[in-house]
């Protein structure tokens, strides 16, 4: 089951004063994996609060329609936000524990996690054990471990290497293929957006709006041979191309 | 430099200089001819220390129990006013003027006014070494609990955790280094309350701790007796000092950057 997201006419203003959105509507589809792309300060990571819930819109709706009552959201920052203390089985079982899942049952959740993502032998250690990508990748763990209708990714892989920000943009295609759950994608790259989404969505410098809705009509799953293409080349031309007029759309 | 060798200079290099200094002291008291009433020389107050171990022993053992008993209410009250203070900002605007007022104010200057207050001189002390002990306890708690990272705040949130999750499994982890930095503070602090209150009652007879030694020591201007008492605080404060570091590694050794092997 997977659920669609919505933000309609949403204003945001910061209790400073900062007006972070301004009429900002988009709609992405249940199952669908968008692309957020904007200048900094262009409020993307405030859209994946209010996605969220954790912050309510000055103005405007932001919701997540799904099939079920409550669809499970689940979000990824741009740090791993692990607990230091905790091992990654506990990090990565955290959101069952809060929900009172039993042990067994979370153990049979969390085992398969960790062996998709290449933890398995790592389960026991703590966070300042791992290297940058496997943290992230504990995060991620963590946040399909609710098997969730939405994911919400804000620049997960922006302070890694690139051959580990690529093995993991991969990866999050085989985990997005495999499951279905809706994915909104926050980063500053235009390269991994063109890569990674159906949809790359641009908006403008702050107050931030969309400003372009580039379509990338590429079928999965994408070898990282075509990032060498001259379709992926045009797709992030137009990408640029928008970014740029974001940034020239300053209010 | 290994590791190891870098272990060993780290522990070896304080016991040295003072095992030099004290050698130093008793060199200069020897070859100087300082006579003992003046400045005692070491070995001379470690044999009045076997000669008076019998009641420094009893008093050490009051001066322990002023300064633990004072100590665990300080943490006791601490720890809970800050959880307090963490879910109630009002408490906290109305109650942190009269924590400040207590620690800004000099203990000795209190002390005479709680003794005249506070009929039971064990009472009293506990609570000039408690006034003193308190606040570094508090203050640590209510910076710890506000120190968890704010993404994992939004993550608690997002998993709809009840407080009481959020208390036991983000805030209190988050907030122990913090907690254990207020508590190696206030170790030393509930000692040096308990050893002023003490100075301040000035009280005599078997149910006294080793200020009441000291004094009664200079009174008679027994040097030795005064530096044998004096050397049972300094160990005192030492052993506290080194319990909650060994404490500190304990509980944050694994994880936290303070207490990670560098």
């Amino acid at each position: 089951m997977t659920a669609a997201l919505e933000l309609t006419a949403v204003e945001h203003q910061f209790a400073g004063g900062v007006l972070a959105l301004r009429d900002l509507t988009l709609h992405v589809a249940a199952g669908q994996f968008a692309a957020l792309l904007g200048p900094s300060g262009s409020g993307k990571s405030t859209v994946l609060r209010l996605l969220a819930g954790l912050t309510r819109p000055s103005k405007g709706v932001a919701r997540v329609v799904g099939a079920r009552a409550a669809p499970t959201i689940s979000l990824v920052f741009q740090e791993p936000t692990l607990m230091p203390w905790a091992s990654v089985r506990a990090n990565v079982n955290l959101p069952l524990r809060i929900a009172g899942v039993a042990s067994d049952a979370a153990e049979q959740r969390v085992a398969p996690l960790l062996a998709a993502m290449g933890l398995t032998e790592f389960a026991g250690a703590l966070p300042h054990e791992l290297s940058g990508g496997m943290k992230m990748r504990c995060s991620i763990a963590r946040a399909l471990v609710t098997d969730p209708n939405v994911l919400l990714m804000d620049e997960p892989f922006a302070a890694l290497d690139e051959i580990t920000r690529q093995r993991l943009n991969d990866d999050l295609l085989t985990l997005w293929q495999r499951n279905g759950f809706t994915v909104l994608f926050v980063t500053h790259s235009v390269y991994e957006a063109v890569y990674l989404a159906q949809r790359v969505l641009v908006l403008s410098a702050r107050p931030g709006h969309v400003v372009a809705d580039v379509a990338i009509d590429e079928p999965y799953p994408r070898a990282a041979v075509w990032r060498m293409s001259p379709q992926f080349g045009i797709y992030c031309r137009a990408a640029s191309a928008a970014l740029e007029g974001g940034y020239g759309g300053s209010a | 430099m290994s590791i190891m060798d870098h272990r060993v200079l780290r522990r070896a290099v304080p016991a040295v200089a003072l095992f030099a200094a004290v050698l130093a002291w008793e060199a200069f008291v020897r070859l100087a001819q300082v006579p003992h009433f003046i400045l005692p020389a070491p070995s001379r107050v470690l044999v009045t220390l076997w000669e008076n171990l019998g009641s420094l022993a009893v008093s050490w053992l009051f001066t322990l129990k002023i300064t633990f008993g004072a100590l665990a209410l300080a943490t006791a009250g601490g720890v809970l006013l800050a959880a307090v203070f963490a879910l109630s900002p009002i408490v906290e605007l109305a109650l942190v003027p009269f924590a400040v007022v207590l620690q800004v104010t000099p203990i000795v200057a209190i002390a005479p006014l709680i003794l005249i207050y506070v009929e039971s001189t064990t009472a009293a002390l506990l609570l000039c070494a408690w006034i003193v002990a308190f606040f570094p306890i508090l203050s640590n708690s209510v910076l710890g609990l506000r120190a968890a990272d704010p993404n994992l705040r939004d993550l608690f949130t997002l998993y709809r955790a009840t407080p009481w999750q959020r208390l036991r499994w983000l805030l209190v982890p988050s907030a122990l280094p913090y907690f254990m930095a207020g508590l190696k503070i206030s170790g030393g602090l509930a000692l040096i309350g308990a050893i002023v209150a003490e100075f301040v009652a000035g009280a005599a007879g078997r149910e006294t701790g080793l200020a009441s030694r000291i004094l009664e020591a200079s009174f008679r201007t027994d040097i030795p007796r005064m530096y044998a008492a004096l050397l049972l605080v300094t160990v005192t404060g030492l052993a506290i000092y080194l319990l909650f570091n060994l404490l500190a590694k304990k509980l944050l050794g694994r994880w936290h950057a303070s207490e990670l092997p560098r």
